[in-house]
């Protein structure tokens, strides 16, 4: 349970964190909470010869509003998240995820940007910036890119980001009007993780119609994903329990469900949809349906 | 006797304040000047040849000092020990480092030592062994298959022992039962994970030939006659120390392979030497618990009467036997008669090598399985007859006065009210009204269950012709020449907390304050014999001894106040910490006075001995028989398959009870982790042997938010067995605790038609069956 030995470099600024990542090629790794990539460097699965820690860029750890967008910096931790007033209010999809990841110590060190582009298919804030159709910024030689939540999971801890570029920004809706939002999850009894998540955003128009809804789904795939074929059968439709749970069956279509000992892909595909269910509800009922 | 103070008060903790504050020492706080650090290359596969190990690498590595392999070592060092009788058992021998073959994920294969623990680490990689696998078999039925590969070539098969015990006419008794009652039951296997894990400390003196070894570990004295003989020194150069130790669950109760290469490592290379277990090693190399799949055979009558029951069960060994591997089986054979009379009882225990790591002593080690049994097989009898699972105990309890109460395992049952505890429990819980909610919720699609388990266990190990190494403890006092007391124990503390209920003995017993006594232990060279700290032991039978010590020294200081007072021993009397003279109470001599004369020596009677000490070696006369009555009322979600526990309630009777907060912390801990067992707990092997919960982001283990609010409460009934009266309660939660737990989900999802749920009930098994019987019923309707 001892890393390999490594260089450490704690630049602070953003460039000068980017010049690091491309002199130092493949073996270099970018250190934020160091949630994820500690334990991993301890079991020497992971041996970077250097980290470079973005813990001394304070611009990456503030949470703003501009416009109808609140601007979550990369490395925001879930505490942060979880207590931030502004999130609370006007996005709380957000801290009611980062609530229930891990334990204190856990949400005190974890960031929001190590989650993401660490891409465990178990992490829980994957589902709801999928969800709220959430945008990601990324920096590196060649300057800023913008990538939709959607584009940015490719797979088994595989995202869009290139090995030279850092995630420094998330930003999601501002929400308003008749919006109602919940994350469930039901935990990997072991390490806390989801074998199941779904997070669920909606908004009702003042008939009490559902004029849109975005569904994240953590846990169940490889990778995770947009609950799509859900959300369809939602939107436009006046919400009620039968209709909520015909919609939610279709959870895991077309997906291949992960498998392991705690749990089969059976099992999680069944999880996926009463949750998603279950979540639905919760997000309907918040809205006053 | 003076009028009790501390016993039977609630007396907080005196070793918290040191371990709250981060002041304690354990192993790894150990640092001697030129200390060496150790890593331990490990097998990744569960059954190979070893063909060649290459070290030279791993030597260029800087700071590097030396690697030793199982060849280097050769027989210098004595084979890993096991205590047994059993004239069936094979013994494979255990060497230190393999040199031949590994057996299991997780064997020893080389240590490298170096300056510091990084490089330790650093050269393990460098190392490069050349295995040659071999077949596996990890599931212990199919090792006993024809077809099965043979672990241990010495042997035509994997039995590693049998062992039977058999009373009454059972032949007789299943064929006229009302009822038989059959079901194959599942031990699974556990990892103990005491929040410290295994280290060892060694340091060799070559001028003076003497060996200190500091482990995390139960059994100082033990463990040193037992290095003696693997290392070939004298006992009387070798010397234990178990430091604070943080927690043993009885996976410390053993002598590991690391304790003597480390003390080999120490006299070889001349610098003293230090190993600290990480967490994936604990999880591979430290012993695991449990492992049994049985079947058992319950014969009752119509009106629940059992007549009869057999358990023929397979025991999960592992590729080797650590010290008590082969005795805890056994202990589950003696306890299957429960809390219930049962005329007819037989065992066949059928030990079976696997690739996998040894099992042995966990918590309960052995009773948890035939709580389990006995108690899950009530309820399933109960239910086969249509009868109330408290009304099938009631009938089959001895009644109070039938104790002492012989066993037809053999036993004889101390002291009991099994009926007045449970009572006690039903009435707490509030039995008559979560049954009527249990009824109204079903009718809402909501499914509560009830779980009840009367247990008794068997502890305070115990009489010395019924162990493997005496069963005997040795306590001293001594009242230092400034009054102060000093204890010495042969128990070996590491949680329980006897620094505090030994000194509330002792300071009534010589009327000091506690604050003026301290207790010694887990030094060999210090304390001068002793056995440990298992079995729920340490109390009934260390505290005895350390009862009649005091109670010796005591008797010298009043004939040393007699003969200052020049007055006869049987006018004496002995208040408020004093003795003095019938009549003259004013005129007293404290303890702290005697204990200076009987140091300056020169106004002692004639004859006597100077100082004021006493030893004393308390062997008990029986085990003792603790008991109680567990109810546990859960919800269950049978869509996702989820367990809540809405109400816990547990009537524990250990006897009597010298301090309440630590009998209530061992209760509350023991709860906990009976209930890791019956809902998450289960070390997973893989066909190839592969430890698939090798983390504890696998090995899922209870969390402070799964475990509910205890409701606690007690009946006090004193074994005759020891002085105190006192039983022991180290285990006594975690044997009662498992059944209540299953019984209740089981209860919970009888309308689905489920009668019984093997361990742990993750949320997939319950899910399923729900799944089936709706399906099934569905399937009806159509
Ligand atoms: C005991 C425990 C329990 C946990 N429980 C949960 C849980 O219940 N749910 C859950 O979702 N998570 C859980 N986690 C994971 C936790 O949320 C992690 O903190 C998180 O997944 C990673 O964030 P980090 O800041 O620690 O990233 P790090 O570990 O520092 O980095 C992770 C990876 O992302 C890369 N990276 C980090 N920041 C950036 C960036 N800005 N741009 C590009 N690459 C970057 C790193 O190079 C590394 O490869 C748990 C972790 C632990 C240790």
């Amino acid at each position: 349970m001892i890393p390999a030995a490594f260089d450490y470099l704690a630049p602070a600024t953003l460039e000068e964190a980017i010049r690091a990542l491309g002199t130092h090629g493949e073996e270099v790794k970018l250190l934020a909470g160091g949630h994820s990539l500690l334990p991993l460097m301890k079991l020497r699965l992971a041996s970077p010869t250097l980290l470079v820690d973005l813990g001394r860029i304070p611009s990456l750890g503030l949470i703003s509003q501009e416009g109808d967008k609140i601007l979550i910096g990369a490395l925001s931790t879930h505490y942060q998240i979880e207590s931030s007033k502004l999130l609370k209010e006007k996005c709380p999809l957000l801290p009611q995820t980062a609530r229930v990841i891990g334990d204190v110590q856990v949400r005190n060190r974890g960031t929001i940007g190590g989650s993401l582009a660490h891409a465990d298919p178990a992490a829980d804030m994957p589902a709801p910036i999928l969800a709220l159709a959430g945008e990601l910024r990324a920096t590196g030689p060649q300057g800023e890119r913008r990538l939709k939540a959607e584009d940015f999971f490719l797979g088994l801890m595989a995202t869009a980001l290139s090995p030279t570029e850092i995630l420094t920004e998330i930003r999601v809706p501002l929400l308003s009007g008749r919006c109602g939002t919940a994350y469930l999850k039901a935990p990997q009894k072991a390490s806390g993780f989801a074998l199941v998540g779904v997070a669920v955003w909606l908004k009702l128009s003042a008939s009490g119609i559902c004029e849109d809804i975005g569904i994240g789904v953590a846990g169940l795939a490889a990778k995770p994903f947009r609950a799509k074929g859900v959300e369809r059968r939602l939107r436009g439709k006046n919400l009620n329990p039968s209709l909520i749970e015909e919609a939610a069956s279709h959870t895991a279509q077309g997906v291949d469900p992960m498998e392991d000992i705690h749990a089969s892909g059976e099992f999680r595909a069944d999880l996926a949809r009463l949750y998603a269910a279950r979540a639905i509800q919760e997000a309907a009922k918040r809205a006053g349906v | 006797m003076p009028v009790s103070k501390l016993v039977g008060a609630k007396v907080r903790r005196r070793e918290d304040p040191r371990l709250i504050r981060g002041l304690a020492h354990y192993v790894d706080d150990i640092s001697l000047p030129g200390i060496l650090h150790v890593a331990i290359l490990r097998s990744p596969y569960a059954h190979a040849r070893i063909k060649g190990i290459q070290t030279e690498a791993a030597l260029q590595v800087p700071r590097v000092v030396a690697v030793f392999t199982g060849s280097d070592i050769g027989d210098r060092v004595g084979a890993v020990p096991v205590a047994s009788q059993n004239p069936t058992l094979r013994v494979p021998k255990r060497a230190v480092l393999a040199s031949d073959k590994v057996c299991f994920v997780g064997e020893a294969v080389a240590a490298v030592v170096a300056e510091d623990r990084y490089a330790a680490t650093d050269a393990l990689d460098r190392i490069r062994v050349d295995y040659e696998p071999l077949p596996v078999v990890s599931d212990p039925e199919k090792a006993l298959g024809r077809e099965s590969p043979v672990i241990h070539s010495e042997w035509p098969d994997n039995v590693a022992f049998r062992w039977t015990l058999k009373q009454g006419n059972l032949s007789k008794v299943f064929k006229d039962a009302d009822k038989v009652v059959k079901q194959r039951l599942v031990h699974q296997r556990l990892a103990p994970i005491a929040l410290e894990p295994r280290g060892v400390v060694a340091r060799y003196f070559p001028g003076e030939g003497e060996l200190t070894l500091w482990s995390s570990t139960q059994i100082p004295h033990l463990l040193k006659t037992q290095l003696s003989l693997m290392l070939k020194l004298p006992e009387n150069y070798v010397r234990v120390i178990a430091p604070e130790v943080g927690g043993g669950f009885g996976s410390k109760l053993n002598v590991y392979a690391e304790e003597a290469l480390l003390g080999y490592l120490a006299m070889k290379l001349n610098r003293p030497v230090k190993w600290i277990e990480g967490r994936r090693e604990n999880i591979q190399a430290t012993i695991h618990g449990r492992g049994q799949v049985g079947e058992v055979e319950v014969a009752a009558e119509r009106d629940g009467t059992i007549l009869g029951l057999q358990y023929r069960v397979i025991a999960d060994i592992g590729a080797y036997h650590q010290l008590l591997t082969p005795g805890i089986p056994p202990l589950t054979g003696l306890m299957l008669s429960g809390a219930y009379k049962i005329p007819a009882i037989s065992i066949e225990v059928t030990g079976v090598f696997t690739n996998k790591m040894s099992t042995d002593a966990y918590r309960g080690a052995g009773r948890p399985e035939a709580t389990y049994v006995v108690e899950r097989m009530m309820d399933r009898v109960a239910r086969e007859l249509g009868m109330d699972p408290v009304k099938i105990r009631r009938k089959n309890f001895p009644k109070p006065k039938e104790f002492p109460f012989k066993t037809a395992t053999g036993l004889v049952y101390d002291s009991g009210n099994y009926q007045l505890a449970l009572d006690k429990a039903l009435k707490l819980v509030g039995y008559e009204k979560w049954k009527r909610q249990q009824k109204r919720l079903r009718s809402q699609g909501r499914y509560l269950g009830i779980g009840l388990s009367t247990y008794v266990e068997i502890c305070a190990m115990g009489p010395s012709a019924a162990m493997p190494a005496g069963g005997w403890e040795y306590g001293a006092v001594r009242v230092e020449p400034t009054g102060k007391v000093t204890i010495l124990t042969g128990v070996s503390p590491h949680g329980q907390g006897q620094e505090t209920s030994f000194a509330q003995i002792v300071a009534d017993e010589l009327g000091v304050e506690i604050d003026d006594i301290t207790v010694i232990h887990g030094d060999t060279a210090v304390v001068a014999s002793g056995i440990g700290t298992f079995g729920s032991r340490a109390t009934a039978v260390g505290g005895t001894a350390v009862l009649q010590a005091a109670q010796r020294v005591k008797e010298k200081a009043r004939e040393i106040a007699a003969h200052l007072f020049e007055a006869d021993l049987e006018d004496l009397v002995f208040a408020d910490g004093k003795f003095s003279v019938k009549g003259v109470p004013k005129k007293g001599i404290t303890l702290e006075q005697i204990a200076l004369e009987a140091h300056m020596a020169r106004k002692l009677p004639k004859k006597m001995e100077p100082g004021l000490s006493a030893t004393a070696v308390f062997e008990p006369s029986n085990f003792t028989f603790p008991f109680g009555a567990h109810i546990c009322v859960v919800e269950v979600d049978p869509k996702s398959g989820a367990v809540e526990i809405k109400k816990y309630v547990a009537v524990d009777d250990c006897g009597k009870v010298i301090n309440p907060l630590l009998v209530d912390g061992q209760i509350q801990g023991g709860i906990a982790q009976g209930l890791g067992q019956a809902l998450y707990e289960e070390v997973i092997y893989d066909e190839n042997g592969q430890l698939l919960t090798g983390s504890l982001m696998d090995y899922a283990l209870p969390r402070a938010k799964d475990v509910p609010r205890f409701e606690l409460a007690r009946t006090e009934t004193p074994t005759p067995v020891n002085p105190l009266g006192a039983k022991g309660v180290g285990e006594a939660g975690t044997i009662g605790s498992t059944p209540a737990i299953v019984n209740a989900v089981v209860d919970a999802l009888s309308p689905f038609g489920v009668t019984h749920i093997d361990m742990p009930l993750r949320p997939e098994k319950i899910w399923r069956l729900c799944q089936a019987k709706e399906a099934a019923s569905a399937g009806g309707r159509r």
